[in-house]
């Protein structure tokens, strides 16, 4: 069995576990390469079928060719498609303009999540992070519990092994289900090339410059690049010593931010 | 299970080196990034640190500040021969389930041992977790040997030492390197301060090792993971499956037939260990999860009660005859422990003379299950030889079945 086809194998088994296990179930879409591919896998763990809501935190902040790409693959692929926000946040005045990127990054996705589990009473979510992407991320189980308040103790998560992984939560508990964990950029990037999966255009160069990875785009910077294929971008990453967040900056402000980002919650 | 990938975990004790290791192979291979190298300057200047290789892999503020590693995490790097993931274990007791968690995705390992300590507790229950797991390449490295003035004999005495211990775990090293992580002789290049050492450098001993062997050839067992729609979903643990196969479909120990392989947009006609695939029988109003499809040849093993190695990763203790859900592939179960044969301490392999399995304890047990499940013997099919206890809402043991 090839590489990808055995990372392949392992996402459609812990997707078709999560969907089993647990009714109220939704894929959380950043409309970026991860979760595209992600919904991609789920479309194959259920021959074409996306059984289940997916869901888009929307900042307001995201790009115009982002908004454009999830309403055309929706239609397209017959998603139910649930767009949050942080309304009341919003209506506060919280944006980039006035407020720091930390704070910004938790009131418009992760309060807005915290809301919407609620809201939809939401017991477990897919999303699409991986190991390879951020240090703490590296420290992730595929079956994550979180209590309401969100908070993921690192040093105490549940064991997990030979494809076991917690079946069980607490009324007050969801669970992030992580099926790209062992994916690495990349593999994605490689996959993505392997299956055609459709994937924004502002990854691709324009002009000397293409995004590495999307997010706000306020505090999402460019990167400075000649790619405008998938074989350029896969050459290039290969040979970058770059982090594929460098353009993210609420990863970094200051030490530790990630780590403080996640254990309020955040993906 | 991956062509070019080759999985391994580091394990030893506290303090051993671990991280350093890591941070060291990743430095050496050149898969640091700038910005994470500038980082970690940061932080070590922030703690008034010298550049500390460990903190490259240990992320967590309280890991940083303690200088211990408290999770497992992983993080990949490539030689010319191929890619790597490197899985770092926690070296503490207290951490031994996310030492497990880690390891029990290794198809080798690399055990580490300070110098100038030698085998400490943690050093030998890791070695003994690992034999549990089944991992077999092993590599075994003196590390700090710049600590010792590259003594060969200290060398010698420490290989002779753990050599001999292992041995009683059924585990032979196929290297054992002395080695410098901080000051990186024999990670990478070979060592101009040890010319006694003649053998491989870490990084070509791990070239040497192989990929997980496929079980293609083993017996198939497709254990049932659900159903959906008309089509029956799951993952071929071992062996293989092609249309129009006849099966025995278990516990009911009916025949069966394979009359469709299904994947997304394609019909395949046969399908591969590792591969989740969707299928059809001829007759399969009853089939539900945990049923496990069969090969005619070769009988399965079901079964109501079963001797195992089990492995306690619970605060609480396990007693003889408390119900718990026991989890093996896609089968579900109620069961007890209907007998503890012995309890062992997993470090020194001492024989505790006692009732209740507690915490990093090993037990060799027998078990009682309520419904009737496949187990193969782990050496045999390792797939189905292994599984998982869960007692409240947690994994709380596993183990391995020997008969």
């Amino acid at each position: 069995m090839d590489h990808l086809t055995a990372l392949e194998n392992k996402s459609i088994y812990i997707i078709r576990e999560a969907f089993n296990q647990y009714k109220s179930l939704t894929l959380l879409w950043s409309i970026g390469k991860d979760s595209t591919t992600l919904l991609w896998l789920v479309r194959k763990a259920f021959f074409g079928d996306v059984s289940f809501p997916v869901m888009h935190i929307d900042t307001t902040y995201k790009f115009p060719q982002m908004y454009e790409f999830r309403d055309k693959y929706a239609k397209e692929w017959g998603l139910n498609l649930m767009i949050e926000k942080n309304q009341s946040a919003l209506n506060r005045g919280i944006g980039y303009a006035t407020h720091d990127g930390f704070t910004c990054c938790h009131e418009l996705k992760t309060v807005a999540l915290q809301q919407a589990i609620i809201k939809h009473n939401l017991k477990a979510i897919l999303v699409g992070i991986r190991r390879d992407e951020h240090g703490i991320r590296a420290k992730e189980r595929y079956f994550s519990p979180r209590t309401i308040d969100f908070k993921w103790n690192a040093g105490e998560q549940p064991p997990e092994l030979w494809d076991q992984y917690k079946s069980k939560i607490g009324k007050e508990v969801h669970v992030r289900v992580h099926p790209l964990l062992h994916w690495t950029e990349v593999d994605i990037w490689e996959y993505i090339k392997r299956e055609n999966i459709p994937i924004s255009e502002l990854y691709f160069a324009k002009d000397g410059q293409r995004y590495r990875s999307l997010g706000c785009m306020p505090i999402t910077k460019p990167i400075n690049s000649k790619a405008d294929s998938l074989d350029k971008i896969i050459k290039e990453i290969k040979e970058s010593k770059d982090d594929e967040r460098a353009g993210r900056s609420q990863d970094k402000e200051s030490m530790n931010t990630m780590e403080k980002l996640r254990a309020l919650g955040y993906m | 299970m991956n062509d070019n990938q080759l999985k391994f975990v580091i394990a030893g004790h506290v303090d051993h080196g671990k991280s350093s290791l890591i941070g060291r192979l990743l430095y050496d291979t050149g898969s640091v990034s700038k910005a994470k190298i500038r980082e970690v300057e940061e932080i070590c200047q922030a703690l008034g640190k010298d550049f500390e290789l460990s903190f490259l892999m240990d992320h967590l503020t309280e890991e940083r500040e303690k200088n211990i590693t408290i999770d497992t995490t992983q993080t990949f790097f490539k030689t010319k021969e191929r890619d790597y993931v490197i899985i770092d274990a926690p070296g503490h007791k207290e951490f031994l389930k996310n030492m497990i968690t880690g390891a029990s995705l290794a198809e080798a390992a690399v055990l580490i041992i300070d110098a100038k300590e030698g085998l400490k507790e943690q050093t030998k229950r890791h070695a003994y977790m690992l034999s549990l797991l089944g991992v077999k390449q092993l590599i075994a490295v003196i590390n700090k040997m710049d600590l010792v003035d590259y003594s060969q004999d200290r060398f010698n005495e420490l290989k002779n030492e753990l050599s001999q211990h292992l041995n009683k775990l059924g585990l032979k090293p196929n290297y054992f390197i002395p080695i410098s992580a901080r000051a990186g002789d024999n990670i990478a290049e070979i060592s101009k301060n040890m010319d006694w050492y003649k053998d491989l450098t870490v990084l070509k001993a791990l070239d040497s090792f192989k990929n997980k062997i496929k079980f293609n050839n083993l017996p198939l067992r497709l254990p049932v993971q659900m159903v959906y729609n008309d089509l029956l979903l799951g993952q071929v643990e071992s062996g293989s499956i092609s249309q129009d196969q006849e099966v025995i479909l278990m516990p009911q120990n009916i025949k069966a037939k394979i009359m469709e392989i299904k994947k997304w947009q394609a019909d395949p006609e046969t399908a591969e260990t590792g591969d989740n695939i969707g299928f059809k029988l001829a007759d399969q109003a009853l089939v539900e999860r945990g049923n496990v499809i069969c090969s005619v040849e070769t009988e399965a093993k079901s079964r109501k009660e079963f001797t195992a190695t089990i492995f306690w990763m619970s605060a609480k203790p396990l007693k003889e005859n408390q119900e718990f859900e026991l989890k093996l592939t896609t089968q579900l179960t109620k069961a007890k422990i209907k007998k503890i044969h012995k309890i062992m301490d997993s470090s020194d392999l001492e024989i505790l003379n006692k009732k209740e399995i507690n915490e990093t304890e090993v037990a060799e047990v027998k078990i009682e299950t309520e419904k009737e499940i496949i187990a193969e013997n782990f050496y045999f099919i390792p797939e189905l030889g292994r599984f998982v206890i869960i007692k409240g809402e947690d994994i709380a043991g596993a183990g391995t079945v020997s008969n």
